[in-house]
């Protein structure tokens, strides 16, 4: 027989030391479950102090009773090397672990056991808990912000046709593959401006909006395909010539008037809002601050001085300020730019303030991508003869973006994160939505449920949106 | 000359001439129709609006450029508070990210993703409408250590009444000086001798002893004033004396630093791992004590990847605290850009001076940021 020596529990006497402090920490653990489920406190006959801390002591001496090497139960092992490798480690553990069984109660009954989801009106929440038939009776509005509401089923329907659109690339074939970079980058934008444009909104509601910048469109689109030795000759003149050609020569008023559909009701932006507006702010923003932020950035490592200084100055210069000037520039300052007559959408304002402002951040993050690829790289396509644009596109480009996607997932993520401040302009997304619905006088006192409610939407779409980029970065991740 | 590369830069200069040119001609079009002239002149007038909450002496009497003040001291005082508390809780966060302990580390790794992915305004929008508005009353509140009272207007302290503060300044100053030279000494000496000094100990006692000396031989002398709750009407309660924070502050500063310390606890957490695992071998072999190894050898390395990055946080909190804004913390762009806008209508000026104050601030820490990282680059041979 050993000596039981309880300040070095060792192997020798291993049943006494464990069966101990198995026992004390249940003890302790029990404790505090019954004080914070039950509300009992059954040591309540010791002093205030003692019996406030006693849990806290039986587990920690319970735990240091456990602490034993090698015991060869293969639980005990990974308890004592996961939660319980010295002391402080243990006290920590065990200061969590109450913590969480403490908090647990309050939570459960908050959210689920003393809340109310049923009845339409403020009457119905009478108990302790949260009122979610607040975000039952305006969660319309959370959604589709004042769109009226039978005319929802068109940003359901525009949401979901692309939502199915953008997952055309899982179901391609081989022969199609190749083509899903010009469907995404080019094709897809386009048929979701016309869902929004036409459908959502039912009108030529963004600004004057002709068939001229469509054909101009179209013509740089074609540009692409024009043999290399004219290409710079045909992107200076023929898509300005096409636009102005058609815009002032060919037709003029009528082809506006065709942009309408007749049978939908206009709804002006102004009365968009809700999570759909976050959706459409961040889509276009995301659409618009890639191709901006990446030429942004080839132009900073260009040779030609002037467009090397107006890329530098234009990073250094919204990578500077804070997003919130800008929109208040897009909304204040920016109208006294342009000639009377003139006016812009406010949505289309802060999309172009959200999309210039990100761009310089894409274009920092895709330069060091461009940074971290070797100089053999560039050299072996220029002795393959390719030109700057052929090199980039095949060569660079492919190899930079692999490299960078997480700091572009973390920038996009930021830009979502970044789309409630266009309360700034008078535009309501989510956030906006809930401050307006916390001040009405039928339904005050309920901003808590509000706020839980956007937390958790936004934190589903963020959080699946970091993983989607890990996954990614997993998928493209070659070996150098 | 080659026209292929001066076309494309040529191309550029016209678009971007033709660009500013429309919007110059353009503002100057609808200033003339609106009647106004531009110029800064206004920032001398008298501005006519009241601040809530000001750290210099500010009424509707002073100027416009003392409203400008008003809100650039404001905002710097909501970022120092939230880069201080910031930069505890990402340390603190982060290291307990690196902990072998499965709780710490999960605890701490829910805390990141929780924090970071939610909009910042809405954290700010659920301290301020939410959680702070649960607070007692004035005459309901229970005092925290029996001076501080944390109740729904806000958040009163104790406030320290000096006399002859400065002296006690210059004591301070005295004592970072002389800390200084005391490091150079000791760098000296060891470089010479191989002799360590205990350097931070001399420092603590340093910077305890001078600030000392100065209350006893300085005439220095300190006393506080403790919050009293007073009734303002039958309902109305308010504490005087003492310092109060507004909530508005409160809720700014405690969503920017719970926000931006999960950056920074991954900034922390990426340095720390960064450090190659032979380094600390290497350090242990040549006989270095564990405090020598993570003093010696570990941090100077993991600093020189965690700065550069934590710099970029501290910065983006300062551009994030113009969120203040949404919740009416008189900060630079509420004050400046807000209210001082509306009254004057000067867009162009008011925007550009705001604009204008947020560059110069975020330019200069870059350049700042530059030099450092080229100091302490690695001197590859």
């Amino acid at each position: 027989m050993n000596k039981l020596n309880f300040l070095q529990p060792d192997k020798n006497n291993f049943n006494t030391y464990l069966y101990t402090g198995v026992i004390l920490i249940s003890l302790s653990i029990f404790i505090v479950f019954l004080n914070s489920f039950f509300n009992r406190d059954i040591v309540s006959f010791l002093p205030g102090t003692i019996s406030f801390f006693l849990p806290l002591f039986l587990g920690f001496i319970g735990l240091h009773l456990i602490r034993i090497d090698y015991s060869g139960l293969k639980f005990l092992d990974s308890i004592n090397k996961n939660i319980n490798t010295n002391n402080f480690n243990a006290f920590l553990s065990l200061i969590i672990v109450f913590v969480v069984i403490k908090s647990l109660p309050p939570l459960l009954s908050w959210f689920i056991l003393d809340a109310n989801i049923a009845g339409d009106s403020k009457d119905v929440c009478t108990g302790s808990g949260a009122c979610w038939t607040y975000i039952k009776i305006w969660f319309n509005r959370f959604m589709y912000g004042m769109y009226p509401n039978p005319e929802q089923w068109r940003i359901n329907l525009s949401f979901v046709a692309l939502a199915f659109l953008g997952t055309i690339g899982f179901f391609a074939t081989e022969k199609f593959k190749k083509y899903l970079t010009l469907y995404y980058v080019v094709v897809y934008p386009i048929i979701a401006f016309f869902f929004i444009f036409f459908f959502i909104s039912g009108g030529p509601v963004f600004f004057d909006f002709s068939y001229g910048i469509i054909a101009a469109v179209i013509s740089v689109i074609i540009g692409f395909f024009v043999p290399s030795k004219f290409k710079m000759y045909y992107f200076i003149i023929v898509p300005i010539t096409v636009y102005i050609l058609l815009k002032y020569v060919f037709f003029y008023e009528e082809l506006i008037e065709l942009g309408k559909l007749e049978t939908l009701e206009w709804v002006e932006t102004g009365a968009w809002g809700g999570l759909s507006l976050t959706f459409i702010v961040s889509f276009f923003c995301l659409i618009f601050c890639f191709p901006i932020g990446l030429f942004l950035s080839l132009g900073r490592r260009s040779d030609f001085p002037i467009i090397k200084y107006f890329s530098i100055g234009m990073i250094e210069f919204w990578r500077g300020v804070p997003l919130i000037t800008v929109l208040f520039m897009s909304s204040v300052m920016f109208p006294m730019f342009l000639p009377e007559d003139m006016f812009i959408d406010k949505l289309v304002r802060v999309i172009i303030a959200i999309s210039l402002f990100e761009a310089a951040y894409v274009a920092e993050v895709i330069r060091g991508g461009l940074q971290a690829l070797p100089r053999g790289q560039y050299d072996a396509a220029k002795s393959l003869g390719m030109g700057y644009w052929k090199m980039h596109i095949l060569v660079i480009l492919p190899q930079a973006l692999k490299l960078v996607i997480p700091g572009i997932a973390n920038t996009f993520l930021a830009l979502v994160k970044d789309t409630p401040l266009i309360f700034v302009v008078g535009l309501l997304e989510i956030v906006g939505m809930l401050n307006l619905a916390k001040t009405n006088p039928d339904w005050l006192g309920f901003a808590m449920e509000g706020y839980v409610f956007a937390s958790v939407l936004f934190f589903i779409i963020c959080y699946a949106m970091s993983k989607y980029s890990y996954n990614l970065e997993q998928k493209y991740k070659t070996e150098r | 000359m080659n026209i292929k590369k001066i076309l494309p830069q040529l191309l550029t200069l016209l678009v971007v001439i033709l660009i500013f040119g429309f919007f110059s001609y353009n503002a100057q079009v609808n200033m003339e129709n609106r009647g106004i002239t531009f110029g800064y002149g206004f920032l001398s007038q008298e501005s006519s609006f009241d601040v809530q909450f000001s750290l210099i002496e500010y009424d509707g009497s002073h100027s416009y450029f003392r409203a400008y003040l008003v809100g650039l001291l404001n905002t710097i005082l909501v970022s120092v508070i939230g880069i201080i508390f910031a930069t505890i809780i990402g340390v603190v966060v982060g290291i307990a990210r690196l902990s072998n302990n499965y709780l710490i580390n999960k605890t701490a790794a829910v805390y990141v993703e929780f924090f970071r992915n939610i909009p910042l305004l809405l954290q700010i929008f659920f301290w301020y409408f939410a959680a702070l508005r649960a607070l007692p009353l004035p005459q309901d509140t229970e005092p925290m250590f029996g001076v501080f009272f944390l109740t729904i207007k806000g958040f009163f302290v104790p406030a320290f009444v000096w006399n002859n503060l400065d002296v006690f300044i210059y004591s301070l100053i005295a004592a970072l000086i002389s800390i200084i030279f005391v490091r150079i000494y000791a760098r000296k000496k060891q470089e010479n001798e191989g002799i360590q000094t205990p350097v931070l100990s001399i420092s603590i006692g340093i910077l305890i002893i001078l600030p000392i000396l100065s209350f006893l031989f300085g005439g220095v002398d300190a006393s506080v004033e403790v919050p009293v709750i007073k009734q303002l009407s039958q309902t109305g309660f308010t504490y005087e004396g003492g310092i109060k924070l507004p909530p508005e502050l409160i809720s700014l500063a405690l969503a920017l630093s719970l926000y931006t310390a999960t950056f920074i606890a991954e900034c922390v957490r990426a340095g720390v791992q960064g450090v190659s695992k032979g380094q600390k071998e290497a350090a242990a072999s040549i006989g270095l004590t564990p405090n020598q190894v993570l003093k010696l050898v570990v941090m100077p390395q993991a600093l020189r990847i965690i700065i550069p990055p934590t710099t970029n946080q501290y910065l983006n909190l300062t551009k994030n605290s113009s969120l203040a804004a949404a919740i009416a913390y008189p900060d630079l762009v509420l004050v400046f850009a807000g209210t001082a806008l509306m009254q004057t209508g000067r867009a162009i000026e008011i925007v550009s001076i705001t604009m204008l104050t947020y560059l110069s601030l975020s330019i200069s820490i870059s350049i700042l940021m530059n030099w450092y990282n080229k100091k302490i680059a690695i001197k590859e041979k």
